[in-house]
C-alpha cells in the first residue's frame, strides 16, 4: 500500500516533471555576425540562427508576438522579420542609422532614435510610413514609454537629457538632465518612474513621471571592479515593479535594485561587456546579451542568481522575448 | 553683414525656445535674460613650417581644429536649446608674425571669457600672462610641452590635448605589455625632439623599459620636394639605424619630419618603428570607432568632408568642456563655470570608454591614448595591469606627487 502510493506520487511527480512549462522564443541580435539566434527559454539552447541586414543591434516583438522588428543599422532600416518562419518579410522607414526603439504599447507607432541625425522617427507599422520626425539632442539613443503611451522618453547621449515627448503631438515637453552618456530608459508598469541608465556617469536616475524630477541617484560599487568601469547600459523592471535589472557593461555584472529603495541589492557575474535584459513574460528568467564574451546568461529572477550561459553569435547586442 | 546673421540666427533660436517652452514669453530684443549666451573665441596662430609634412596625406589644412571647435559649437547648441543657452564661437587666424596677444586681448575686451588657442607654448604663455587679471580661461589645443603643465602651469590655461610625456607613457605601456622592452632611441636636432626624446627616456624609465642606444640626426631637413637632399636622407637610414646593440624596437623622436617618416622600413635590422613614425601614440584616431565614436566620427565628415585629426578633437573636447559645464551649472558666471569645470564634479564623456576630467594640480585633461598606424588603432593606453589608486588614467604623464606645477 505505502509503496504503491510511493510509486503512484513518484509517477505524479514524473509527470508533472515532464509536462513542460510555456517555452518562450528569445531573438538575440549578433552585431557583428549580421544574424539573430533565436533561443527556446526552456530548453535553453539555440534552435536557430537567421541571416538578417548589417549590424543587427535594437530589436523587439510586435504585441501579437508575429513579428520581430530589428535594426539593421548599417542598412538605415528596420526590418521586419517572421517570428515563425524566420523570414525577412519587408523593411520598414526608419532614418539613417536606427539603433534602439520602443513600440507603443497598443503596438503601433514604433519610436526609432536616429543616432547621426539627432532624431527620433516616428513610423506606423502598418502603413509603412513615417509619421514624424521629433529633433532631440545629440546622438539620441535610449528609448521607453509610459504604460498607458501618453509619453516617451528618449536619452541623448551627448546632450545628456532625457526627453519627455508628448506622443500625441510629438513634440518634447520637458528635459530632463541626467548624467553623462545616457543609455536606456525603462518606466515602470504603473508609470509612477521612469528609471535612465547613464553609462559613462556611472549612475541610474530615477525620475517621477509627474514631477520631471530626479527623485533618487542610484550608484555602483563592486569590491575589486575599477569604478569607471561600472556602466549602466540596459535596464528592466518587473512589472509588480519590485525588481530593477541594470546590465553593467564591461564590469560583466548584472546589478539588482530594490524598485522600492532603490538600493543596490546584489551583483551578479555574467558575462564580458553585458548590454541589454529582456525578461521572458512569466518573468521566471530575464536573459543578458554580454558582447565581448559573444554568450547570453540567464538569470533566474526568483532566486536571483545566474543558471546559465548560452553561446550565441559575435558581439550578441539586443534581445527580445516573444510574448506568447 | 555678421550682425545681420546673428540678428537671424537668434530670432530662429528664440522661435525654437519659445515652441519648446510651455510658458515662454515672447522674446525681444529688450529682453535678452531669456537666452544664455556664452561666448567662445577661437585664436589660430600660423605657424612657419621649416617644411611641408614629408608625407602629402599630412598637409596642414585652414581648418585643423577649427573644424572641431564648429562640431563643438554645433553639439553644445542642439543641447543648448533645450536650456535657453545659446554659443557663439569666433575665429581669428593669426598670420605668421601676427600678434596673437592683441587678438587675444580685443576678443576678452570684447566679453570673450573662453578662448579656445592653437599656438605654440610661447605664445600661449604670452597670452596667458596678457590676459591674467581678466576673466578668461584659455584652452590649449595643440602645445604638447610638457613644462606647460609643469615649472610654466598658469591658473588660467586648461589642456585638452596629452602632454609629451603622456603620448610617451601611452607607448611606453603598450610596449612593456607587449615585452619589447630593448628601444633603440634616434632624435632630430630641433629643441622640439630633443624634449621629446627626454620623454621617451623618462617612460623607459619608469615602466621597466631600457633604452640600449641612442643617436641624435644632425641634419636639419629642407624643403619637402625640391630639395635633391630628401634623396640622401632615405637613403642615408639603413646606415643610420644600425646599432650594435640589440633591440626590439626603434623609437623615433622627430617633431619635425626631417627623416623620421622615412625609418619605417628602411631600418638596417627588421625592427618596428614607433615614436613620431611607424606606431605613433595620439588623443585621437581617424578610424576609432569603439565606445560610440562612430557617431561623432560621422558627424564631424558629415560637417568638414574628412576625417577627425588629433587637433580637431582637442578643440571639440575644449567646446564641449565649455558647453557641459554651462549645462551644468546653469549660468553664465565665470567664476563658476571655472571652478565646476576644475572641480570633481565636472567629467565629459568623450568616446573613450570612460569620462575624462581635469587634473586639478595642473589643468591636464586625463586621457586615454591610442597608439597606431596610419590605418587603424592598435592599443589604448592605460594598458590593463597598470594601476593607480586614483585611476588608471593618472599613470600616463607627470603624477601629482612629483609635479612642479604651482599656481
Amino acid at each position: 500500500m505505502y509503496e504503491r502510493r510511493l510509486f503512484a506520487l513518484g509517477m505524479a511527480s514524473l509527470i508533472a516533471g515532464m509536462t513542460p512549462a510555456h517555452a518562450y522564443k528569445v531573438f538575440v541580435s549578433n552585431e557583428k555576425d549580421n544574424t539573430i539566434s533565436v533561443i527556446d527559454s526552456e530548453k535553453l539552447e539555440v534552435i536557430e540562427t537567421v541571416k538578417v541586414g548589417d549590424r543587427p543591434r535594437g530589436i523587439t516583438m510586435s504585441k501579437d508576438g508575429k513579428h520581430v522588428y530589428l535594426c539593421a543599422s548599417d542598412n538605415d532600416t528596420v526590418q521586419v522579420i517572421d517570428a515563425a518562419t524566420y523570414k525577412i518579410l519587408y523593411d520598414l522607414p526608419s532614418g539613417p542609422d536606427p539603433e534602439l526603439f520602443v513600440l507603443h504599447p497598443s503596438g503601433n507607432p514604433l519610436y526609432i532614435a536616429n543616432e547621426d541625425d539627432n532624431l527620433v522617427t516616428v513610423v506606423d507599422v502598418l502603413n509603412k510610413k513615417v509619421l514624424a520626425e521629433v529633433p532631440v539632442g545629440v546622438e539620441p539613443e535610449g528609448m521607453g514609454i509610459s504604460p498607458d503611451g501618453k509619453f516617451m522618453v528618449n536619452t541623448s547621449e551627448t546632450t545628456n537629457m532625457a526627453h519627455f515627448i508628448d506622443t500625441s503631438t510629438n513634440e518634447i515637453v520637458t528635459n530632463v538632465l541626467v548624467d553623462a552618456r545616457p543609455r536606456f530608459a525603462e518606466f515602470t508598469q504603473d508609470g509612477k518612474y521612469v528609471y535612465v541608465t547613464a553609462e559613462i556617469g556611472g549612475t541610474v536616475s530615477v525620475i517621477d513621471t509627474k514631477t520631471r524630477e530626479i527623485v533618487k541617484k542610484i550608484t555602483f560599487e563592486v569590491p575589486g571592479v575599477a569604478p569607471e568601469a561600472l556602466q549602466p547600459v540596459g535596464l528592466r523592471v518587473t512589472k509588480d515593479g519590485k525588481k530593477v535589472f541594470v546590465a553593467l557593461g564591461p564590469a560583466n555584472r548584472v546589478a539588482l535594485i530594490n524598485g522600492e529603495t532603490f538600493e543596490v541589492e546584489k551583483y551578479m557575474l555574467v558575462g564580458q561587456r553585458v548590454w541589454q535584459l529582456a525578461f521572458t513574460p512569466d518573468e521566471k528568467y530575464i536573459f543578458s546579451t554580454n558582447g565581448v564574451s559573444n554568450d547570453v546568461s540567464v538569470i533566474d529572477v526568483k532566486e536571483e542568481k545566474v543558471i546559465k550561459t548560452i553561446k550565441v553569435g559575435r558581439l550578441p547586442w539586443g534581445v527580445t522575448i516573444a510574448p506568447n | 553683414m555678421r550682425v545681420t546673421r546673428r540678428r537671424v540666427s537668434l530670432f530662429v533660436f528664440a522661435f525654437l525656445a519659445s515652441s519648446l517652452a510651455v510658458q515662454s514669453p515672447s522674446w525681444s530684443q529688450t529682453n535678452p535674460s531669456e537666452v544664455t549666451k556664452i561666448l567662445i573665441g577661437y585664436i589660430k596662430q600660423e605657424v612657419d613650417k621649416k617644411a611641408l609634412p614629408l608625407s602629402r596625406l599630412d598637409n596642414p589644412l585652414e581648418d585643423d581644429g577649427i573644424a572641431g571647435a564648429r562640431l563643438g559649437l554645433d553639439d553644445n547648441n542642439t543641447s543648448g536649446k533645450f536650456l535657453k543657452q545659446e554659443f557663439l564661437l569666433k575665429e581669428i587666424t593669426v598670420p605668421v608674425g601676427g600678434d596673437a596677444v592683441a587678438a587675444a586681448k580685443s576678443l576678452v575686451a570684447e566679453g570673450y571669457r573662453m578662448l579656445v588657442v592653437d599656438a605654440p607654448a610661447p605664445t600661449l604663455l604670452q597670452i596667458s600672462d596678457a590676459v591674467k587679471g581678466d576673466d578668461a580661461l584659455l584652452f590649449n589645443v595643440s602645445a604638447t610641452d610638457t613644462a606647460l603643465r609643469e615649472e610654466n602651469c598658469r591658473i588660467n590655461v586648461l589642456h585638452t590635448l596629452p602632454s609629451r610625456d603622456m603620448l610617451a607613457d601611452a607607448l611606453a605601456q603598450y610596449f612593456v605589455w607587449k615585452k619589447w622592452t630593448k628601444w633603440f632611441l634616434i632624435y632630430g636636432a630641433y629643441p622640439d625632439d630633443v624634449l621629446n626624446a627626454d620623454a621617451i627616456r623618462r617612460a623607459a624609465k619608469r615602466f621597466g623599459a631600457k633604452i640600449v642606444a641612442e643617436k641624435e640626426y644632425k641634419e636639419a631637413g629642407g624643403a619637402r620636394r625640391t630639395d635633391s637632399g630628401h634623396e640622401q636622407i632615405q637613403a642615408q637610414m639603413p646606415v643610420f639605424t644600425q646599432s650594435s646593440a640589440d633591440h626590439d624596437v626603434l623609437v623615433v623622436a622627430d617633431e619635425n619630419e626631417v627623416f623620421g617618416p622615412y625609418v619605417p622600413y628602411r631600418t638596417w635590422s627588421p625592427r618596428p618603428v614607433a615614436g613620431t613614425s611607424g606606431l605613433t601614440p595620439a588623443s585621437w584616431h581617424p578610424a576609432h570607432e569603439q565606445w560610440g565614436a562612430t557617431q561623432f566620427q560621422n558627424r564631424f565628415f558629415k560637417a568638414a568632408k574628412r576625417g577627425v585629426r588629433a587637433i580637431d578633437y582637442n578643440a571639440w573636447l575644449a567646446v564641449r568642456a565649455i558647453g557641459e559645464s554651462v549645462t551644468r551649472v546653469k549660468s553664465d558666471d565665470f567664476k563658476q563655470l571655472k571652478d565646476y569645470m576644475k572641480g570633481p564634479e565636472f567629467s565629459l564623456a568623450a568616446f573613450k570608454g570612460q569620462k575624462l576630467t581635469f587634473r586639478p594640480w595642473n589643468g591636464q585633461l586625463r586621457h586615454a591614448i591610442v597608439v597606431g598606424d596610419r590605418h587603424l588603432p592598435v592599443s589604448w593606453s592605460p594598458q590593463p595591469g597598470f594601476l593607480h589608486q586614483v585611476t588608471p588614467l593618472d599613470t600616463l604623464g607627470i603624477d601629482q606627487p612629483e609635479s612642479k606645477c604651482r599656481f
